[in-house]
């Protein structure tokens, strides 16, 4: 009998993970629901309260967490080889950052939730324009200005929502710094975040090899037959899809993009055709059940998921850090 | 095969050479040689079609490589780089297999055939032991000769290796210089290589390249070539010439 190999078997972990974390999520909640209960609103829907709670609450809110934690992994990992540096996360280009000042102006303004997305929107196709624009000048593109480019307009954003945090009416306060951690809560319908988690991430997975090579350097990458800069810029545009599908559900969910693909390195898989779609399950299997953490340990206090997901995370990463030093 | 014509070479600021012109054909092994910031690697990535020349054409089969896609490029001239940007995490045949690129077809993965052919590169340069080795703990030498393994399973009609003996041992740089003429030889590669010493020239390479780091240039065989006066004229430093089984070799004085 063929042994499987290590990336296959992490696949499966994964794939059980995720379906663990959504059951989990579904299962769990002030109002008490058995897991028996839950199965049979699945397979047999029926209109009742159970199901009520089930498909109008539980789920959507799941499949979100679920949609935005693989879309956070993608980002992250497709910038990190983009960039070629390791602390590249979706939010290193500034486009969450003109979401969040988009998102808060809106806010500040006493708009629905419907304004504040529009906002949000916004704000990040003006981010993703100017980084863009910027470092693709004349047919020259750079990546070290386009990385440049986007902690400069990140920075400049920051300290934009600084602004609007201090100015804002101390009512707003707490609902902008939810949105700026993270939070599920008022997350909309996940369906555009689904279709973009499965094109984005399909493509990217087909054209794995690919990035592969450009982890090589952009030299050895065209040495080795690569179309470097259409690549480029296809990775870019994929980036700031995924970073802004998530971050107009959840906000600024912070950890997941920078750690979730080490995370899957340090498991020891490197080729990116089985990195890509590891990460994008670890992440959503994270995220869905740091946000069920989020709203069940405190119940019936929420907490933004961004804090859950850093204080769950950090010591999950600490101890895969000092378990691949002992194996190096 | 590979050829050029007019080509000038320059970095900003400097012209290097001007009006380079040669014809690599099958079978043949050129020797680039010339001081340290002579145009050498600039010469192999403007025959690569890495980066253009702010003069002349590079053909190959008489066709210029500036129209060439990059993958229909990179099926005939495989570069060896004298250096490499980054780490690669992986193992040693995954490294390898990268070289398939150019000629894989299949989506998910590698096919089995790109397989076999990563594993007879990596023994080929004697690295079979080595497959599931990590590629970042390899030896300076060791991955030097991953390296090479990787443009062997690339399978180029033209090879054009930058300082392909660096970090090798002197065991090793024989094994490389053979396993180079035998692709000449025996299977009709174009090789274009730049050498560091004024030793394996002559034993191993049919034709010179001089790069006299000032404008001029001299192509041409390398029996009429590879004298003492031209030797010490291109290093600027005195020779000293050995005869060994009717063979010359030169060392510094």
């Amino acid at each position: 009998m063929a042994v499987m190999s290590r990336p296959a078997v992490l696949m499966i972990v994964m794939l059980a993970a995720s379906v663990a974390s959504l059951f989990a999520a579904l299962l769990s909640g002030p109002f008490p629901i058995s897991a028996l209960q839950v199965l049979d609103s699945l397979l047999y829907p029926v209109p009742g309260l159970v199901h009520d709670v089930i498909w109008g609450l539980r789920a959507p809110r799941a499949a979100a967490a679920f949609a935005v934690g693989g879309l956070l992994a993608l980002a992250g990992a497709l910038l990190q080889v983009l960039l070629r540096n390791a602390l590249a996360d979706p939010y290193v280009l500034g486009i969450s950052g003109g979401a969040a000042f988009g998102a808060l102006l809106a806010l500040a303004a006493g708009a629905g939730a419907a304004m504040m997305n529009a906002a949000a929107f916004a704000g990040a196709l003006v981010a993703i324009a100017v980084v863009f624009g910027l470092s693709f000048r004349a047919g020259d593109w750079d990546v070290y200005r386009l990385l440049l480019t986007g902690v400069v307009l990140a920075a400049g954003f920051s300290a934009l929502v600084s602004l609007a945090l201090v100015m804002a009416p101390d009512a707003q306060v707490k609902g902008m710094l939810f949105w700026l951690m993270g939070d599920l809560a008022y997350a909309g319908s996940p369906a555009a975040a689904w279709i973009v988690l499965v094109v984005t991430g399909g493509i990217a997975v087909a054209h794995a090899v690919r990035l592969d090579l450009l982890a090589l350097g952009e030299l050895k990458a065209h040495a080795l037959g690569l179309a470097v800069k259409p690549l480029q810029i296809a990775i870019f545009v994929a980036a700031a899809l995924a970073t802004v599908a998530a971050v107009l559900l959840a906000g600024s969910v912070g950890f997941v993009g920078l750690m979730v693909p080490h995370a899957v390195r340090l498991m020891g898989v490197t080729a990116h055709r089985w990195l890509l779609p590891l990460a994008m399950l670890l992440g959503a299997a994270f995220l869905t059940t740091a946000d069920t953490a989020a709203r069940t340990l405190f119940a019936p206090q929420q907490l933004p998921v961004g804090v859950l997901t850093a204080l769950i995370g950090v010591p999950v990463m600490l101890v895969l850090l000092g378990r691949s030093r002992a194996r190096v | 095969m590979l050829a050029c014509s007019g080509l000038t070479l320059a970095v900003p600021g400097r012209v290097l050479a001007r009006a380079i012109g040669f014809e690599v054909r099958g079978g043949e092994i050129w020797a680039v040689l010339g001081a340290n910031g002579s145009g050498k690697t600039t010469l192999v990535h403007a025959l690569a079609g890495l980066a253009p020349a702010p003069a002349g054409t590079v053909t190959l089969d008489g066709a210029p490589l500036a129209s060439c896609g990059s993958a229909e490029r990179a099926a005939s001239i495989g570069v060896l780089l004298q250096q490499e940007e980054a780490d690669y995490w992986g193992s040693a045949l995954d490294y390898v297999l990268l070289g398939r690129f150019p000629r894989a077809r299949s989506w998910f993965g590698w096919s089995a055939g790109d397989e076999a052919a990563a594993r007879a590169a990596l023994a080929a340069v004697g690295l079979d032991a080595f497959a599931a080795r990590g590629y970042r703990t390899l030896s300076g030498g060791e991955r030097q000769r991953a390296r090479i393994a990787q443009l062997l399973a690339q399978e180029p009609r033209a090879l054009l290796l930058d300082e392909p003996l660096q970090h090798l041992d002197l065991r090793h740089q024989v094994a490389v210089l053979r396993l180079v003429s035998g692709l000449a030889r025996e299977h009709g590669r174009a090789v274009v290589m730049v050498l560091h010493d004024a030793l394996w020239p002559a034993r191993f390479c049919s034709h010179a390249l001089l790069l006299y780091g000032d404008g001029a240039v001299e192509a041409g065989a390398a029996a009429d070539l590879l004298g003492r006066e031209r030797l010490e004229r291109l290093y600027g430093c005195p020779l000293r010439e050995i005869e060994s089984d009717g063979r010359k070799f030169f060392a510094p004085v």
